[in-house]
């Protein structure tokens, strides 16, 4: 499904990685690893879409990304270190207003659910900037509960939650796994994910 | 296509709402520099008719290009604006609706208080309601025009004055035309032709400017 072949990367001037290929399947999870500055958010961000590789093509079912655009994106969720919400609104109105601005279906019931499941219930109607930063990223995080599009990529899922959340949020991935989905994440603690093929990537 | 302008209007909207200390700053930024200048020259009623069009044109271009560096650094500073590039919509669309959201907070104000303002310079009831449709129909552009800039300058260091010197120069046509309008009714020529000219480089920037934002922001964005 998700293929990348001989990707180079080039930052400023120093050459963070090159020759590097992957391939990814249905069910299958990408653990990225590797030290700080490795290159681990920029393969991400190529896998996005948003950064172009220096060299080589990253395929999504057999295709080109670039020439896919707007159909690959429809496919894609992307979870990067910065939470995306916006403080002036409520958690509730962040999920519905994420939800319509990716052109999915998301109804005020499942977003209430999913902010209970992150365990907001009761703060939905108070606005993200009186939120401490590990409710932020539940925030954030409740967008994966009813996220159905077929590839996930996380940038270090797991900052900032306490181990109750992380235990959670292994769950929903593995859910995702489950019905086939892919996913791709950097993570520096090891979290044992309860389903689904994990393979490993290490960067140097 | 209007699901995604619509959206992005509502959410622009919604936060301009929670936030109107932005709103009221420029809008009071453009009353104050209006009131000074019939304070500062005194009452002389022809002189001051001479200076109403380009007086109120150069203060609406100014509390335009207030609001302008915060049109994408708030999206781009919590991540909003990669989540908007990743939506399945082409980007152009999403400015934009952005472009249509500032001008909705910032453009039609200006133009609703302006007649009142255009009192204190003894316009004529006919100057009055030109100045108000060309400042309606001007400041689309300035909102365009300035995104190219805003999107230009994201995350730069001193931004803020770059985007001035960008901006201000593309400014100059909306301020002629705008300008000439009023002046072209209170000599007594009319300002269709001027107004004509002014909604012309309003479709043309609403048009283009989204996609060469879009462009911009890409590149801010890798």
């Amino acid at each position: 499904m998700l293929e990348a072949d001989n990707l180079e990367c080039v930052r400023g001037e120093r050459r963070l990685f090159a020759g590097l290929g992957f391939r990814l399947e249905a069910g299958e999870l990408l653990y990225l690893q590797g030290r700080n500055g490795a290159g681990k958010t920029s393969l991400l961000r190529m896998l996005i879409g948003l950064l172009p590789p220096e060299n080589g093509e990253i395929r999504w079912r057999g295709q080109g990304i670039r020439k896919l655009g707007e159909d690959y994106r429809a496919e894609l969720c992307y979870l990067g270190h910065l939470n995306a919400i916006k403080e002036e609104l409520t958690p509730l109105e962040n999920l519905l207003a994420a939800a319509h601005l990716a052109d999915e279906e998301l109804s005020e019931d499942e977003a209430l659910d999913a902010l209970e499941q992150v365990g907001l219930a009761g703060r939905e109607d108070l606005a993200c900037k009186y939120l401490s930063q590990g409710q932020k990223r539940r925030v954030a995080l409740a967008r994966l509960v009813k996220e159905r599009r077929a590839l996930w990529i996380l940038d270090e899922p797991f900052v900032a939650l306490d181990v109750a959340a992380v235990g959670w949020l292994a769950g929903i991935v593995g859910g995702h796994l489950q019905r086939g989905g892919l996913a791709v994440m950097t993570t520096h603690q090891p979290v044992d994910i309860p389903a689904g093929q994990v393979r490993e990537l290490r960067l140097s | 296509m209007l699901k995604i302008i619509l959206a992005v209007v509502g959410r622009d909207l919604k936060l301009a709402m929670r936030r109107q200390a932005d709103i009221v700053s420029a809008l009071f930024f453009f009353v104050i520099v209006v009131s000074l200048f019939p304070l500062g020259i005194g009452p002389e009623p022809d002189l001051l008719r001479k200076l109403a069009p380009g007086v109120l044109w150069v203060a609406a271009l100014l509390a335009t290009m207030l609001s302008l560096p915060r049109l994408f650094a708030d999206d781009h500073r919590d991540g909003t604006l990669e989540q908007l590039a990743l939506a399945p919509h082409p980007l152009g669309l999403v400015v934009t609706g952005k472009v249509i959201a500032h001008w909705l907070v910032s453009g039609l104000p200006l133009a609703l208080i302006a007649p009142v303002l255009g009192v204190q310079f003894d316009l004529s009831g006919d100057a009055l309601l030109v100045l108000t449709f060309a400042i309606l129909i001007g400041t689309p552009a300035l909102s365009g025009i300035g995104a190219i800039g805003a999107a230009l300058t994201l995350g730069l260091r001193g931004g803020g004055v770059l985007l001035s010197l960008l901006v201000l120069p593309l400014y100059i046509p909306v301020l002629i035309f705008g300008a000439g309008a009023v002046d072209a009714t209170v000599t007594g020529l009319g300002g269709e032709g001027h107004l004509s000219l002014l909604g012309a480089l309003t479709f043309a920037s609403l048009g283009f400017a989204p996609w060469a934002s879009a462009a911009a922001l890409k590149i801010a964005l890798e």
